[in-house]
């Protein structure tokens, strides 16, 4: 079809939807959502403390700090994770440089042996630190890996279909994810296999506004295939501290800055 | 075969220790009042592992390792600096002995907004090769690594001082180590290993005398790192001027083992490829005392060169392989002054490693398995190992320490018949 043949369908489907049309476009909520989600701020800090129950009902621990800084609003980020707990990896440090055009750099410290090893892993749907989250879960997906679409606006929520562009980097088939409409953060995340069964959640359980951003400050993913959950709380969140590039180097790999070890 | 030990007895305590300890709870009290108290910082583990060789060996005990360990690690943040504090306590059955060991004892501290300091005891890495090592020319606990010990033992610690200047352009480490100690190496004691004197395999049975390498001031080492990212890429070049870390020269009449001369020109560079992680390294060996290989007693000068690369290839699943050469110099007068009778080491000898790791049960289970081949020593070694994370507190492992080779003499090869079997469970705090 040539564009212009498009015109009176547009006009048809712009009568049809009425007002619908008001509202946000899709890239404009998903950009949105993806911002309040990962990127507020300039830069961030927050202890974070997980809790993994796994399918026979015992727990473990992970404590950490992390700190995050955006070179650009929705683009390239820089990660530096502080380990706190279990004891056998405390003082152990992890960097990552997020790109949105390749692969990720990724880089760990390994006290006892002084050694910085640089992580070949490049599939972000892994655990990270055997938790339910997913790497992705903590530094966000890329937006153009997906295809998206509207579901449903009803008063609270946009709903979001994922589909992913390439199915076979990734184990699910689609995933929907629940958009606040006051303050654009996706509260809930819901994901199928291949056969179009539900098989992971993410849902956001507490929720405050530091600084005026609006935080997650407890969330957790539950994985109904295998059993087992996360939770996620984060606390002594705070933006805007001025993070230095160079904190997200080499150097502090070795030596983690004040900020992480506060 | 030698008579059990007085000191097996003490891994029985060790043992009760272990199961009294999960007194979580109590330690949990402890570490929190160290810390409201004097702002220290407390963790460790308490361990015990024991190893077996799956053969007999003439020269040395059924038993590789049979020990408890006790581990501390106390660190304090004094605003100005880091201190730390890390040492082993450790009962050992095979050679029965009970010795305490620093790993750590170091302030770090930063004199200007540029330069970080560490001073005092410290293990000390760089470079890229993954258990290859050419300009990492830090001390080695080679026996620690082949008796089946934690991983963490191969790095043996150094008293040093480390200063590193960051630069927009360039970053500096300096390290100034001002008593050379040298890698542990296989002395027999409780590995046996081709001795070339005796032209067969020793164990406790003939140990060398080494010559003394202890004046300060003479006996110094000194290491150079020059490194720089260009956007993904890692790149170095290091310098070294020290000795080899094992003794590779002799001192006759005295029968001596020596620590000969060395200074190492090296470079390397890392990068994202192929979806991976690449990496070249490469060193130039100078055996200055080697005198042009005319001196038959005295390793030679080598080139070395690795390649590296290492990718994800399944779910949890991560593969690398190296492929790695060491040239030795001054090859045909190595020839004409080798002593009749003793075996020539290749001109280009070459090693290749394969390492595989699968991580599964939400990553508690860790599978993994290293290997080294040298098609042209025909040896290699190869090392599977299960870790099995029950609790954040409670670890098992087991593994085994595979040598082969179709000679006795070999790198590989010698220590055929040291194959040995371990098992293990620590408990951390």
């Amino acid at each position: 079809m040539r564009p212009k043949n498009l015109f009176p369908l547009l006009l048809l489907s712009a009568l049809l939807a009425g007002p619908a049309l008001a509202a946000p476009d899709l890239d404009d909520i998903i950009s949105q959502a993806n911002n309040v989600a990962y990127y507020s701020g300039d830069d961030g800090r927050a202890d974070v403390a997980m809790t993994i129950l796994d399918n026979q009902s015992r727990t473990r621990e992970r404590l950490f700090t992390i700190l995050r800084k955006d070179i650009e609003e929705g683009g390239d980020q820089l990660y530096f994770v502080y380990f706190k707990r279990p004891s056998d990896v405390r003082k152990t440090t992890f960097l990552v440089h997020k790109y949105m055009d390749r692969d990720d750099d990724r880089w760990m410290y390994l006290p006892s042996l002084d050694l910085v090893k640089r992580i070949a892993a490049s599939d972000q749907r892994t655990s990270f630190m055997g938790s339910h989250f997913f790497h992705e879960d903590l530094s966000g997906r890329h937006l153009d890996a997906d295809h998206h679409a509207l579901l449903e606006e009803n008063d609270t929520f946009y709903v979001i279909k994922n589909i992913p562009k390439e199915p076979a980097d990734v184990e699910f088939a689609s995933y929907t994810v629940w958009i606040d409409k006051k303050n654009f953060l996706p509260m809930k995340a819901e994901y199928l296999d291949k056969s179009g069964a539900l098989y992971r959640t993410m849902e956001v359980l507490e929720v405050a506004t530091i600084a005026g951003y609006p935080t997650v400050l407890k969330s957790r993913i539950s994985d109904l295939e295998a059993g087992g959950s996360t939770v996620t709380r984060f606390s002594n969140v705070k933006y805007n501290l001025g993070l230095d590039d160079n904190l997200f180097s080499e150097r502090y790999l070795r030596r983690p800055p004040r900020e992480a070890r506060q | 075969m030698m008579k059990p030990r007085r000191l097996n007895l003490l891994l029985l305590p060790g043992l009760l220790l272990l199961l009294a300890l999960p007194a979580q709870g109590a330690m949990d009290q402890l570490r929190e009042r160290l810390y409201a108290d004097y702002g220290l910082d407390l963790t460790g583990f308490v361990e015990t592992r024991a190893g077996l060789r799956t053969q007999n060996d003439d020269y040395a005990d059924d038993l590789t390792l049979a020990e408890a360990r006790l581990q501390l690690h106390l660190s304090k943040d004094l605003g100005w600096g880091i201190f730390k504090a890390k040492g082993d306590l450790l009962a050992d059955g095979v050679v029965d002995r009970v010795s305490g060991r620093l790993r750590d004892l170091n302030l770090l501290f930063f004199p200007a907004h540029n330069i970080d300091m560490k001073i005092g005891r410290q293990v000390l890495t760089w470079g890229t090769g993954d258990l290859l090592f050419i300009n990492d020319f830090f001390a080695k606990d080679w026996q620690a690594f082949f008796i089946g010990r934690d991983d963490e033992y191969l790095k043996a610690p150094s008293n040093a001082l480390k200063s590193s200047i960051f630069f927009e352009l360039i970053n500096i480490d300096l390290v100034y180590i001002p008593v050379f100690e040298g890698s542990a190496h296989i002395s027999g004691e409780r590995l046996s290993y081709w001795n070339g004197v005796l032209g067969r395999t020793a164990g406790n049975d003939f140990i060398f005398d080494l010559e003394e390498r202890n004046s300060a001031g003479q006996d110094s080492e000194y290491a150079v790192r020059l490194s720089r990212h260009i956007s993904s890429m890692e790149v170095a070049l290091y310098g070294y001027n020290g000795f080899w870390q094992t003794p590779e020269g002799m001192v006759v009449p005295a029968m001596q083992l020596r620590y000969p001369r060395l200074q190492i020109y090296g470079a390397s560079l890392r990068n994202p490829i192929w979806g991976g992680i690449g990496n070249i390294e490469t060193g130039y060996y100078h055996s200055s005392q080697a005198d042009h290989g005319r001196d038959p007693l005295t390793r030679n000068s080598e080139y070395r060169l690795l390649l590296g690369f290492e990718r994800e290839i399944g779910h949890n699943f991560t593969a690398a392989g190296q492929a790695y050469l060491e040239w030795l110099m001054d090859y045909e007068e190595y020839k004409e002054t080798l002593s009749p009778g003793t075996p020539a080491k290749d001109e280009y000898r070459q090693v290749v490693t394969l390492r595989l790791t699968k991580l599964l049960m939400n990553q508690n289970l860790i599978l993994s398995l290293f290997t080294y081949y040298s098609p042209t020593d025909k040896d290699g070694y190869i090392r599977p190992k299960v870790q099995y994370k029950l609790t954040d507190q409670w670890l098992l492992e087991g593994g085994g320490n595979i040598f082969f080779g179709a000679d006795n003499h070999t790198f590989f090869g010698q220590f055929q018949d040291n194959t040995n079997v371990y098992g293990g469970v620590r408990w951390s705090f």
